[in-house]
């Protein structure tokens, strides 16, 4: 009953939003917001305590064997915990902005919360399915609606890329699940598991690839990431965290649920050239994010370069490259909810996202710019931050899996520092600008968001093994099933 | 079945309450015509029943489908409002009588035992759709409609009774329940080859109902010209009337020679899929891109029927059910809008007059757009689901390329149908408050709370079927 609850409270409240439109909708939202986190934090901390997983199962399609089944174990734990985490700050951020009693943007971004949840929270292969793609229709018109420049065409363009990739994962489905055993199937992924595990070398190697291009367009993998620098820059900031943040984690999450324990076969086959595109992606998406000029792009790009090196790890399939990239999906979304608003922040002021334009903040705003490098230095992996203990552990398992691939994806760090002090550089130190003069210091309200992300950061780098050992249990058994 | 003697009655009295009653009764007086016919349907549930000399068999599925089909006029009729003002020029009255008419049609094409009765249904049901679609008299397009409608639609009878009559030399019968035995006990050396050429006029005849490519061409033009609310009955009665007796036909009577007829469904449910949803993605009018999305859904479900499984017939049911829907409810926003916009816009029934419907009109601009994406299929709909167990029953026969091709398919469509959204929520434009009549918002909100819950909990009509 729990588990209904975190999956379905959003939802309620967003409707709410939507249809009745009440004027303090921030406050709703908001506190709405606050109570998913505890009850979310409430299931965590009880399924911590007895180190046993949750479920909830109920008949959904009992004709074609479909059932609404939830399960929140080790892996799925954390996600759901890092969806309502960051949904509370995403909401913040919004504060004393125009869009903070904008009904409807409030309502989106809740029942995007839900969708997300129940995409991490499915246990039946075709639930999760239904809530992957269903997370689709609140962010395109969050972004369609509230984005920049050229937004129709972009976020368009975002919806029906990810959608055709999410039909392959839909056959691949379908196919596994025809095989299951019984006159009625079943779609449990436990059944799946094994049923694919009976299917012929050729078959599973069809199948990864069917699943691998719908997972990969959606994290994104090179070469299928045309769509998110231009989607992460026009989407409004909440749409670019929500979608960095969050989204990107159904991808990589939908690798360690449906891709790893189905198709062993499939992963000797292909896995080395999924994790070589992985690794081209990190490569390439840092070298051109060194180059860019508007600061929310260059974020962006490194998203795809962090997303590029949890891919790798964890498709070594080992115990520390799964716990390393669900340990950085984590501290990535939290790393990145953070800079994307750092950047809001002075787009706010300053109207401008330029770096040539930008310098000098540290004059004007200590606070910011100590927190912007606090998150910057979470996201170049410096020991003591969050981001330290993801990227070595994905590094180790690259790294003992494939000595060269190893070298080649340790080049990351030194290319992430690359463009990340350039940013901070660029913005935040030198001279002061033309329009950067006049910067004023944070609110309340915005040091309020800052300062608790960046006390994440370095917890996230002193006590890793809250969250390690949370997840232990289930990556080790998980871990089996792909031997 | 007294459904059918009670629905004839029904349009032969409609004619003559017309003479008393205004078109607001007459309309209500329809509507509870069609529920009343509705429940004598629903009450031969569970028990097999000839009737009329063993020339129409009720059974649960063909009950299923003739309620889908007075629930499809229901939903029409609902949305006729009356057929405005213009006393001199619509005739109410007569439009209704018809529409129960071709109702009646529609059943016997669902229910049929005997082959005659399958031409005799799909006569009432089309002479009375040429009538309808040229009944904006003064209309040239309307005309032009009608007269290819019905030049086309004999053809097309005229192949089915000539597959009929090949099909009854080859047998000596016309009882479907006897051909399908005879055809069984036969050896395949000893049959003679015209039966197969029966088989294929047959089929042809009725693909030709269900506008599947290559025999599409009158759709466009006929949805375009005929008066909006008949092509909506046209998409929505007239193809799952035609689906349902298609599959009657093929999967049940000639099942047990699946590999004759199977390569032809197979390559035309290809074809229609390509020029449906290719042919869509041009169209300028929001009218001529419903008629080419009605064929590449046919195609869709021309996918299920080649793979013959033993859940087609429900497949179908639940397409058919989330297709006439999703297509009452757009057809119902788009008339609204090009009335409104008629006059005021140079092509009242192109994307142009969608833009800026949200702003003024939030209700209708999300009746549409969770119509459209029932269509294109995305999750929370009902469409998703159909096209869910379509391509399960596809794969189940292991049919891989018809699948890849739906799946390029379906994501053209998504950028056809997302034309519609896009210009009613994103787009700017200046239209007021469009003023919708009570039963008209009521049906509206219903068929799109239906399409959602269909979405969300598909097991509630996907147990009885």
């Amino acid at each position: 009953m729990n588990l209904l609850f975190i999956l379905f409270f959003p939802l309620v409240v967003g409707l709410i939003l939507l249809i009745l439109k009440p004027a303090k909708a921030f406050i709703w939202s908001f506190a709405a917001s606050l109570i998913e986190l505890v009850a979310a934090g409430y299931v965590l901390s009880q399924m911590a305590e007895s180190a046993s997983p949750q479920s909830y199962l109920h008949d959904w399609i009992p004709e074609v064997g479909i059932s609404f089944s939830l399960l929140a174990d080790g892996i799925s734990g954390i996600l759901i915990g890092l969806c309502a985490l960051l949904v509370p700050f995403i909401i913040a951020t919004t504060a004393r902005t125009d869009k903070a009693n904008n009904a409807q943007y409030q309502g989106l971004i809740l029942t995007m919360q839900t969708a997300l949840m129940g995409a991490f929270l499915a246990k039946d292969a075709f639930l999760f399915y239904f809530f992957f793609e269903a997370s689709l229709l609140p962010i395109y018109f969050l972004a369609s609606i509230y984005g920049g420049e050229n937004r129709q065409a972009i976020s368009f363009k975002f919806f029906v890329y990810t959608l055709f990739g999410s039909l392959f994962l839909l056959i691949g489905l379908i196919y596994v699940y025809l095989r299951t055993p019984g006159q009625i199937h079943s779609a449990d992924m436990e059944v799946l598991y094994q049923t694919a595990h009976g299917l012929t070398a050729q078959h599973q190697g069809y199948l990864f690839l069917a699943f691998f291009i719908a997972f990969a367009i959606k994290m994104p993998i090179f070469p299928f990431h045309t769509w998110q620098p231009d989607t992460y820059t026009t989407s409004p900031t909440q749409g670019t965290m929500l979608l960095s943040g969050i989204m990107l984690k159904m991808g990589t999450y939908g690798v360690i649920r449906l891709v790893l324990p189905m198709f062993p076969l499939g992963m000797a086959t292909w896995g080395s050239t999924a994790m070589i595109l992985s690794i081209v992606g990190v490569i390439y998406g840092s070298i051109i994010a060194i180059q860019q000029k508007d600061a929310k792009r260059l974020l962006a790009y490194s998203s795809f370069a962090h997303v590029g090196l949890i891919s790798a790890g964890m498709l070594t399939q080992s115990v520390e490259g799964i716990q390393g990239a669900l340990y950085q999906m984590l501290s990535h979304g939290i790393n990145v909810v953070g800079l994307f608003f750092v950047i809001d922040l002075i787009e706010r002021r300053t109207k401008s996202r330029e770096l040539a334009q930008l310098g000098g903040i540290t004059q004007a705003s200590y606070v910011l710019s100590v927190c912007f490098v606090i998150l910057s230095l979470g996201s170049v992996a410096l020991p003591l931050t969050n981001g330290f203990i993801g990227e070595f552990l994905l590094l180790k398992s690259v790294f003992d899996h494939q000595m060269t691939l190893g070298i080649i994806a340790g080049i990351t760090i030194i290319l992430g520092a690359v463009y990340t002090l350039r940013l901070i550089q660029k913005s935040m130190f030198g001279n002061v600008s033309r329009i950067t003069k006049d910067f004023e210091d944070l609110s309340a309200a915005e040091k309020w968001v800052l300062i608790p992300l960046c006390a994440l950061v370095i917890l996230g780098g002193i006590f890793p093994n809250v969250v390690l050992n949370f997840s232990e249990a289930s990556v080790v058994q998980l871990a089996q099933l792909v031997k | 079945m007294t459904a059918i003697i009670a629905l004839s009655l029904f349009g032969i009295s409609s004619l003559f309450l017309g003479f008393w009653f205004s078109r607001k009764v007459l309309q209500s007086l329809t509507l509870v015509f069609l529920l009343v016919g509705m429940a004598l349907t629903a009450a031969d549930w569970n028990q097999e029943l000839l009737w009329f000399g063993h020339m129409f068999r009720t059974t649960n599925t063909s009950i299923n489908f003739s309620l889908l089909i007075q629930l499809a006029a229901f939903l029409v009729v609902a949305f006729s409002r009356g057929f405005g003002n213009d006393d001199e020029h619509t005739h109410p009255a007569e439009y209704y009588a018809l529409m129960l008419f071709s109702v009646v049609g529609a059943i016997m094409m669902v229910s049929f035992d005997h082959m005659i009765m399958l031409f005799v249904g799909l006569e009432i049901l089309s002479v009375a759709m040429y009538v309808l679609t040229g009944s904006d008299k003064r209309s040239l397009r309307a005309n032009e409609a009608s007269l290819k409608y019905f030049l086309m639609g004999a053809f097309a009878t005229g192949i089915l009774l000539f597959g009929i009559t090949l099909v009854y030399g080859a047998t000596r019968s016309f009882y479907i329940s006897n051909i399908g035995t005879i055809i069984a006990s036969t050896a395949p050396e000893s049959t003679p080859n015209f039966l197969y050429i029966g088989v294929l006029l047959m089929t042809v005849g009725l693909l030709f109902k269900v506008s599947a490519a290559p025999f599409h061409f009158w759709t466009a033009d006929v949805y375009d010209g005929a008066p909006s609310i008949f092509t909506m009955f046209m998409s929505t009665v007239v193809k799952t009337a035609g689906f349902a007796a298609l599959y009657h036909i093929v999967g049940d009577v000639f099942g047990g020679i699946y590999s004759t007829w199977v390569m032809t469904i197979y390559f035309i449910s290809m074809l229609t899929l390509i020029v449906g949803n290719v042919t869509a993605v041009y169209q300028q009018s929001v009218k001529r891109m419903l008629a080419y999305s009605s064929i590449s859904h046919a195609g869709y479900m021309l996918m299920t029927v080649s793979a013959h499984q033993i859940s087609s017939t429900s497949t179908i049911l639940y397409y058919s059910l989330a297709y006439i829907l999703a297509t009452a409810t757009s057809f119902a926003v788009f008339i609204l809008v090009s009335d409104y916009q008629t006059g005021r816009k140079e092509k009242p029934e192109n994307f142009q007059s969608f833009e800026g419907l949200a702003k003024n009109n939030p209700g209708l601009a999300f009746c549409f757009t969770i119509s459209l994406l029932s269509l294109a299929g995305i999750p929370l709909t009902g469409g998703f689901w159909g096209k869910f167990f379509v391509f399960s029953d596809t794969f189940n026969r292991n049919m891989t390329y018809p699948i890849i091709l739906a799946i390029l398919m379906s994501a053209i469509g998504v950028y056809y149908y997302f034309k519609g959204i896009i210009a009613a929520y994103f787009k700017e434009g200046d239209i007021e408050k469009i003023e919708v009549p009570t039963l008209f918002k009521i049906t509206l909100w219903v068929t799109t709370l239906a399409t959602l819950v269909l979405g969300v909990y598909p097991s509630l009509v996907k147990s009885i079927f």
